[in-house]
């Protein structure tokens, strides 16, 4: 009895707040825009009985797939995404390495400190924090002013509602998450698999190569993963620092939803975006698993 | 005994620096005379005067409070069961299911959490506003309350809670005497955490927020949408500064508990 | 038929691969290693032993590259190898912890260094499978390191640093990670490898019956210096002072002024008891402090005085250890010192001579103790 309590509780919060959201969102996604409130049809109508769902489902048709698969704005989008999502994660990766490899290699009495250093950040406002970013990279910003200062630049660069700014905003942000599972992976290894490759005749470099970075592939697989999976989703940052020429599917969707009120579409757009997201989400996991057997 | 090479001093200093440079220049700028909020015109402390006298910006930052509060303490209760739920409870009908709506959340692009949650308010006729946010918030952050927790249920040694059985306890008192108090610490951050996630959200609140309840980042994003503002830094420096006692307070406090732990055992090994 | 004894530590002319010379190492204030001058010979299998923070992990570490000496230099085969870096020295080294590549098979592992070296493939191919031959590891060369047993994964180690073929082979604990049954088989199967491959074996440890077994010589570490380097029988029979005979076997130490008395020693230890008597070949000058060490299984114990032996004391038996092929009697002297006396079991437990409480005499020969200044 109170087993059941127990996994009832949480079992239906998620079924009614989860499940049947998202049921709603794929049905919304085969019905028709309409001029009403809710601004689609059909509408489910249990008072009609069995005609009342039967005529329900012969109303869904994926026109609004078809339809996004002819505006070519879609296909971008969602194919910039990706493009964006991909290179930010490569990025974060390049960043994010050299710090994990110097915290896994800093003194013992360091490394709580430069740990909670990583972690603040994740602490404090996202949206403070891709805000900071606007002050430094439009026209008359604080990157600007200095470079300008400097004299290596006499006209103000754009920087600011373009890509790099987008780029600069995903690596900031998401910096954390690419360090962190390197740092796990890199604090566990034991030290002296590095003496015995340079016993057995490695130099440091070669011996960074052959072992240091293999050991901790699936540190950087985790982090690529964390980082990449909710970049191809990501609204603030293309909307703050990529201006109007950064296509993100995050960003379509919101204005289809509350400049367009195309709920459909909004629908349909999010049912892919989703379908894109599980092939890496799927791969994500079985990465996981893969390491928590290996760990026993 | 390691030290610092030149290489890793290197990419720690500017990794860091990169990291805390951008906060650094909007606390600094916070202080500026100037409306112009890039150009440095003196020293002075107004922005945080207009910011309090700002009633829209404390009414939204008090809804926020409320709906974090609110959202963060349901979401531990829901959490923790559903920890409890994972690690202990075994098999039962639609386990896979339910383990895979604890993980989907984590992942799922908060434009679709935002969007299909929406629907669903506006199909079954709820009127939105600060309920339907808390409604929001616990669901998506009960997810990540079941994730800190569940990590600390597997390491836990269930003998203990089998000691408890034994000498007399009901499973009830079990959990509420030897279970909770061990793994508070995990319920504890799982509800900070929970707690900073409700107060960071804009997507899925702004989807969810009616014209009656406006929070703290959705009226931050309506003011910086048009451009960088002196008001935004000074209410910016204020939450990092919150943000900042809260977690080197807690990290000290820790700290100073296990380093306590530490004195007692070597105290206790020498009588 | 002569057989030559391998003695090279005695013969003048023969050249020590390994010279230490006034080498000493300190981490900061500390100073792990004391001014050590000492030598290692070609195909010798060397132990250092000690407790741990002894100094015998740095001593091996120098060797192999890791630490360099802040004085004193280290010759190997006449050279000085202070700037040559761990890759280029033809040293390798067996880890206690193994520190096998998780991320490679036992082949891999294995040819680790001799791709290092730039070898042919076929070459690397050939000298990989002998070594898993000589380490009897052919059926597992596929597998990684987490799916084979512990005392695999000691032998691939092995495999692993003796490929490359050094001149010196360092071994780092490599029996501490195994149950003592193991540990015992795989004493004689490392040197047996060590004859056959007839490499220079220096192994670090802090089991004493292990390195008794195992080494040819054995040097007595403690706080960084060499208390006493000889073979095994020597460091048992004449240790040099109290510290190594407490530390290799065991042991009563009895001590007391020393007079001259024919070719050894009078030893008065207690008042109303009847002084001790040892022959030597150390010089001590009368009245001085000197310490009698004494093995129990040198000590007989009787019910009557026995008339022949010059050393005979009465006492009290307090604590008997069976330990099934030997027992061992703690008697207690009329003063309250402890001397142990060991004897054979050769009859069942049911007619034993001795019992708890039991008044009896100890007794052994004017050379079975060995007396010590310190």
């Amino acid at each position: 009895m109170r087993r059941a309590t127990l996994i009832l509780v949480p079992y239906l919060w998620l079924l009614a707040l989860f499940l049947v959201p998202f049921v709603i969102v794929l049905k919304i996604s085969l019905s028709d825009t309409a001029l009403a409130i809710p601004p689609y049809t059909p509408t489910l109508d249990f008072g009609a009985g069995w005609q009342g769902i039967r005529d329900f489902f012969s109303q869904l048709d994926l026109e609004n797939f078809w339809f996004l698969s002819t505006d070519d704005l879609y296909w971008k989008a969602y194919l910039s995404s990706v493009k964006i999502a991909a290179i930010a994660t490569f990025l974060t990766l390049l960043a994010g390495y050299p710090i994990a490899y110097g915290m896994a290699n800093a003194p013992d009495h360091w490394r709580p400190t430069l740990m909670l250093l990583v972690i603040l950040p994740f602490w404090t406002s996202f949206l403070i924090r891709v805000y900071s970013w606007m002050g430094i990279l439009s026209g008359e910003g604080y990157l600007n002013q200095f470079l300008m200062w400097t004299g290596l630049i006499s006209q103000p660069l754009t920087i600011l509602n373009t890509p790099i700014a987008v780029y600069i905003g995903i690596v900031y942000t998401y910096l954390p998450f690419m360090i962190l599972p390197i740092y796990a992976a890199l604090e566990r290894m034991d030290a002296s698999l590095l003496e015995a490759a340079e016993d057995l005749g490695c130099s440091r470099f070669k011996a960074f190569w052959l072992i240091t970075i293999p050991l901790s592939r699936n540190g950087i697989i985790a982090g690529c993963f964390l980082v990449f999976i909710p970049t191809i989703g990501e609204f603030v940052i293309p909307s703050l620092l990529g201006g109007s020429r950064t296509l993100m599917i995050g960003k379509v969707l919101w204005e289809e939803f509350f400049n367009n009120r195309d709920w459909p579409v909004a629908s349909a757009v999010a049912v892919i975006l989703l379908l894109i997201l599980i092939v890496p989400i799927i791969l994500f996991q079985r990465n996981e698993q893969k390491q928590r057997e290996a760990e026993g | 005994m390691r030290r610092f090479t030149w290489f890793n001093a290197t990419s720690l200093t500017l990794g860091f620096a990169f990291l805390y440079l951008p906060m650094v220049l909007l606390i600094i700028y916070s202080f500026n005379e100037s409306k112009l909020v890039t150009v440095w015109a003196g020293f002075s402390t107004k922005w945080y005067g207009e910011l309090l006298r700002n009633e829209a910006f404390l009414d939204a930052a008090w809804v926020t409070l409320q709906v974090a509060f609110v959202s963060s303490t349901i979401a531990t209760v829901l959490g923790t069961m559903a920890a409890y739920v994972m690690v202990r409870a075994g098999r039962f009908a639609g386990r896979t299911l339910f383990s895979g709506m604890i993980y989907a959340p984590l992942v799922m692009p908060e434009v679709i959490t935002g969007l299909s949650l929406l629907l669903l308010f506006i199909g079954i006729g709820l009127d939105r506003g600060v309920f339907t946010i808390i409604l929001a918030h616990t669901t998506f952050s009960m997810c990540y309350v079941s994730v800190v927790v569940s990590s600390r249920l597997v390491s836990f040694d269930r003998s203990l809670e089998e000691a408890a059985l034994d000498l007399g306890c009901s499973p009830m008192q079990a959990f509420r005497l030897v279970t909770l108090p061990i793994i508070a610490p995990a319920v504890i951050s799982g509800w900070l955490l929970a707690f900073t996630l409700s107060l960071d959200d804009l997507v899925i609140a702004s989807f969810t927020a009616g014209p009656s309840a406006t929070t703290l980042p959705i009226k931050i994003w309506s003011s910086i949408r048009l451009g960088v503002s002196p008001e935004i830094n000074a209410l910016s420096t204020l939450m990092i500064a919150v943000v900042a006692v809260g977690v080197i307070t807690a990290s000290i406090v820790t700290k100073r508990a296990a380093l306590r732990q530490q004195a007692d055992q070597r105290a206790a090994e020498r009588a | 038929m002569t057989q030559t004894v391998f003695e090279p530590w005695n013969d003048p002319n023969e050249k020590p691969l390994i010279q230490f010379r006034g080498v000493t190492k300190r981490f900061g204030d500390f100073t792990a290693i004391d001014n050590q001058t000492f030598d290692i010979f070609e195909r010798e299998f060397f132990a250092l032993l000690g407790p741990s923070g002894c100094g015998k992990t740095t001593m091996m570490r120098m060797l192999a590259g890791f630490e360099t000496p802040t004085e004193g230099t280290i010759l190997l085969a006449g050279q000085d190898i202070a700037p040559i870096p761990p890759n280029k020295r033809a040293v390798n080294m067996m880890f206690q912890s193994y520190a096998l590549f998780p991320h490679l098979s036992v082949w891999d592992n294995i040819a680790f260094g001799l791709k290092r070296d730039g070898m042919a493939r076929d070459a690397i191919g050939d000298r990989v499978a002998e070594m898993l031959k000589l380490t009897r590891l052919e059926k597992f060369a596929r597998r990684k390191p987490h799916q084979i047993s512990g005392g695999q994964r000691q032998r691939v180690a092995l495999a692993r640093s003796l490929a490359k073929a050094p001149k010196l082979l360092l071994l780092d604990e490599p029996l501490g990670a195994l149950d003592a049954k193991l540990r015992q088989d795989t004493q004689f199967e490392l040197m047996d490898i060590q004859e056959k491959t007839g490499t220079t074996f220096v192994i670090v440890t802090h089991d004493q019956e292990e390195a008794m077994t195992v080494a040819s010589r054995v040097a007595v570490m403690d706080h960084g210096q060499i208390i006493q380097a000889d073979t095994p029988a020597r460091i048992y029979e004449t240790p040099n002072s109290v510290y190594v005979a407490d530390f290799i076997g065991d042991v009563t130490i009895i001590e007391g002024t020393a007079t001259r008395d024919g070719a050894g020693y009078r030893i008065d230890f207690a008042e109303g008891q009847p002084a001790l008597y040892a022959e030597t070949d150390i010089a001590l000058t009368d009245g001085q402090r000197a310490y009698l060490a004494i093995r129990p299984e040198k000590v007989s114990i009787t019910a009557e005085k026995p008339e022949d032996k010059r050393n005979a004391l009465r006492g009290k038996i307090l604590d008997i250890a069976y330990l099934g092929n030997l027992s061992t009697y703690h008697v207690e002297l009329p003063k309250g010192q402890i001397v142990r006396a060991q004897t054979a079991n050769t009859r069942r437990l049911s007619r034993r001579s001795f019992t708890w409480e039991d008044e009896v005499w100890l007794s052994w020969t004017d050379t079975a103790a060995v007396l010590l200044e310190r």
